[in-house]
């Protein structure tokens, strides 16, 4: 195990014509954390993702990922690298044509020299670990609800058990059962697989309780942070975010919870003194 | 008490791989009654994962009914698919009788062995119904004869809906969006007229060539003109027309309406009280309407004069000759059988195009499909009508 990032940013610029998104951007994410990244409507969440997973490139500065720059490599490095990766987008992305299982067989099978039963068996125990029911395989996507789709477009991006996990807004358009249970479900598959998690959201329940770390994009910049530091922040965007009713809202239910596991936790205690 | 066995290990390397998935395998020291024991060590990943299951498959088998113990202690790293191997290979001696405990796992693998051989307990995926060749293929027919006799008859429901609000416009013809079936004449009419005049000269150009080759023979020349004159007029300027626009303006309209159905736009214009189908199927028809006609006419002009440059080109048929020949050959009853042709095509391409287009659902996947099912159908409908036409002039005599 290395110490450097996992993920290292520097100096990046991203302009789209006159406008100007990123400006001279550090960005630094440690092996095994969980990262959220927010920030208001068009400050480049999404962008930053798209440059750091190589699909757009930035006017100027440097991107490593896993040590690697990502400028310097040919094509058979970066496509070394794009197997150590996965991403979850925001609508799943999954291939229309497709069923769930064929969908998290097809990098499988692009990328790995594994017999095609072998394949298979992989590909369902990826289902089922995403938390999928065992027919949702033989099913195409349109056959899927948005919790579901999430759920097989996760089981797609760990199909080749990456290093890191890339989540664009992953609760976004589930209810809030829903979006609790696939929180839970992302770090529980954190801890197991020892993934490395950036996660663009808007949800405030997500980055309280599972982000370890959170980064905002503020001023064409990024502050990183723990939620503690970000609730000391004095910048307004940042104070109007982590203090505004939802923030709030969001804190008190993390607090509450808090409080009734370590009601649980003393009740055990209590009950085996 | 079976006798007990000398213990036997075995090595199994995988070759690529230096350091790979290994498997040790034999009789266990540590249990008493002749335990077995299996120790995985090396890299059980991704990259080893083939040699890793030919080595467990290749692994001595504990004889029937010896407890065996499954050593990860020397399992350098492990991911899903290497805790899958451990555990299917576990799940499978256990169903073979073998009592059967996982020792030495490292604290790092092991939320993960837990998590794979908890997901690994699902059942598989339900087996699907065995096919039947020539039975599926009854199905099939059958199921495309039920669905084709429906689309016919939902596209003439349609067309009575259109025809019912194009009534109600012509009563009340404020409502009617002037400046959409303007965007959309300029869309399917000046925007084809590149295209439309190149082809249709060009097909005027083979027509004349084919047809004085033939003529020749006869000393028969000047009446390559009458053969132009009768075929492009009637025929060729319109049907080429229609197909053309069949394939340029009848996809757009189903690509576009199709879209707006994905993006729920359409939704979005029920729920305003307004009717999609005054809104996005009216103006394109109407436009199409007038534009088709047109283009049609156009066609015909450019056809002609493909045939006339071919005409002095190889026949010496000066421009004077082919348009005293034209004259005397085609009357303007011609000229109107093909063009009273034009709107109706228009209105079929326009209704299949539109209809298919508001029959989008779902996916993205779905455009893609109505867009070629429409041009498919357009051009079909097209010729069927044209063939009508044409038996319908023969017994009226025009």
């Amino acid at each position: 195990m290395t110490a450097a990032p996992v993920i290292r940013v520097r100096g990046l610029v991203t302009r789209f014509g006159p406008q100007t998104v990123h400006d001279g951007l550090d960005l630094d994410v440690e092996r095994g954390e969980v990262l959220g990244v927010v920030g208001g409507s068009g400050t480049g969440k999404s962008v930053l993702l798209k440059e750091i997973l190589g699909l757009i490139d930035p006017a100027a500065g440097r991107i490593e990922l896993l040590g690697h720059d990502t400028a310097d490599l040919d094509r058979a490095e970066r496509t070394a690298l794009q197997a150590r990766t996965g991403v979850l987008f925001q609508n799943g992305a999954l291939f229309s044509s497709m069923t769930v299982a064929e969908n998290v067989m097809l990098p499988l099978k692009e990328h790995t020299g594994l017999s095609p039963a072998l394949i298979a068996e992989v590909a369902r125990v990826k289902i089922a670990m995403a938390g999928l029911p065992p027919d949702a395989g033989t099913k195409h996507p349109a056959q899927l609800s948005g919790g579901m789709i999430k759920r097989a477009g996760l089981a797609r991006a760990l199909a080749l058990d990456p290093d890191i996990l890339f989540l664009d807004e992953p609760t976004a358009g589930l209810d809030p059962i829903g979006a609790a249970a696939f929180d839970t479900l992302i770090q529980g598959l954190q801890r197991s697989l020892g993934l490395t998690v950036f996660m663009v959201t808007h949800d405030l329940d997500s980055l309280t309780s599972i982000c370890d770390r959170i980064a905002v994009l503020v001023d064409k910049k990024i502050r990183v942070g723990t939620l503690a530091q970000h609730l000391a922040d004095p910048h307004p965007w940042i104070h109007d975010y982590f203090h505004g009713p939802r923030g709030r809202a969001a804190l008190d239910a993390k607090e509450r919870n808090q409080a009734r596991r370590h009601e649980e936790e003393d009740a055990k205690r209590l009950a085996k003194g | 008490m079976r006798a007990a066995e000398p213990v036997a290990a075995t090595l199994v390397k995988d070759g690529a791989a230096k350091d790979g998935a290994r498997i040790e395998a034999g009789n266990d020291p540590g249990l008493a009654d002749g335990g077995w024991r299996i120790a995985a060590a090396g890299r059980w990943t991704l990259e080893s994962a083939t040699a890793a299951s030919d080595a467990l498959d290749r692994a001595p088998k504990p004889p029937g009914g010896a407890a065996v113990r499954l050593d990860l202690a020397r399992v350098e790293a492990l991911d899903t698919v290497g805790a899958y191997l451990l555990n299917r290979s576990a799940e499978r001696l256990g169903a073979e009788g073998h009592a059967v405990s996982v020792v030495g796992l490292r604290p790092e693998h092991s939320a993960l062995f837990d998590a794979v051989r908890d997901a690994g307990k699902a059942p598989p995926h339900p087996i699907e119904r065995e096919h039947h060749p020539v039975l599926d293929m009854v199905v099939r027919t059958g199921q495309t004869t039920v669905s084709a006799a429906k689309e016919i008859l939902d596209l003439v429901g349609f067309l009575g809906l259109v025809t019912v609000t194009f009534a109600r416009l012509i009563l009340r013809p404020s409502r009617l969006r002037l400046t959409s079936v303007l965007f959309h004449i300029e869309q399917t009419g000046l925007n084809a007229l590149p295209i439309l005049g190149l082809l249709s000269f060009l097909i005027g150009v083979v027509l004349a060539f084919q047809g004085a080759d033939q003529l020749k023979r006869f000393g028969a020349e000047l009446y390559v003109v009458n053969l132009l004159g009768i075929s492009v007029l009637r025929e060729i300027g319109i049907l080429m027309t229609a197909i053309i626009v069949a394939g340029r303006s009848g996809s757009a309209f189903t690509a576009q309406i199709g879209t707006m159905k994905v993006n729920q736009e359409v939704d979005a214009i029920g729920t305003m009280g307004l009717d999609p189908v005054e809104l996005l199927v009216v103006p394109r028809a109407l436009a199409l309407m007038i534009t088709l006609p047109l283009l049609a006419f156009y066609a015909d002009v450019m056809g002609l004069f493909g045939g006339a440059v071919m005409a002095y080109a190889t026949l010496d048929i000066t421009f004077g000759q082919f348009i005293r020949q034209l004259h005397s050959a085609v009357g303007i009853n011609t000229v109107i059988a093909g063009l009273i042709k034009a709107p109706v095509f228009a209105l079929v391409i326009a209704m299949v195009g539109c209809y298919e287009g508001l029959k989008v659902s779902g996916s993205a996947e779905s455009v893609g499909i109505m867009t070629t099912k429409a041009v498919v159908e357009g051009i079909f409908l097209v010729i069927v009508i044209d063939a009508v036409f044409s038996v319908l002039f023969s017994m009226l005599g025009v």
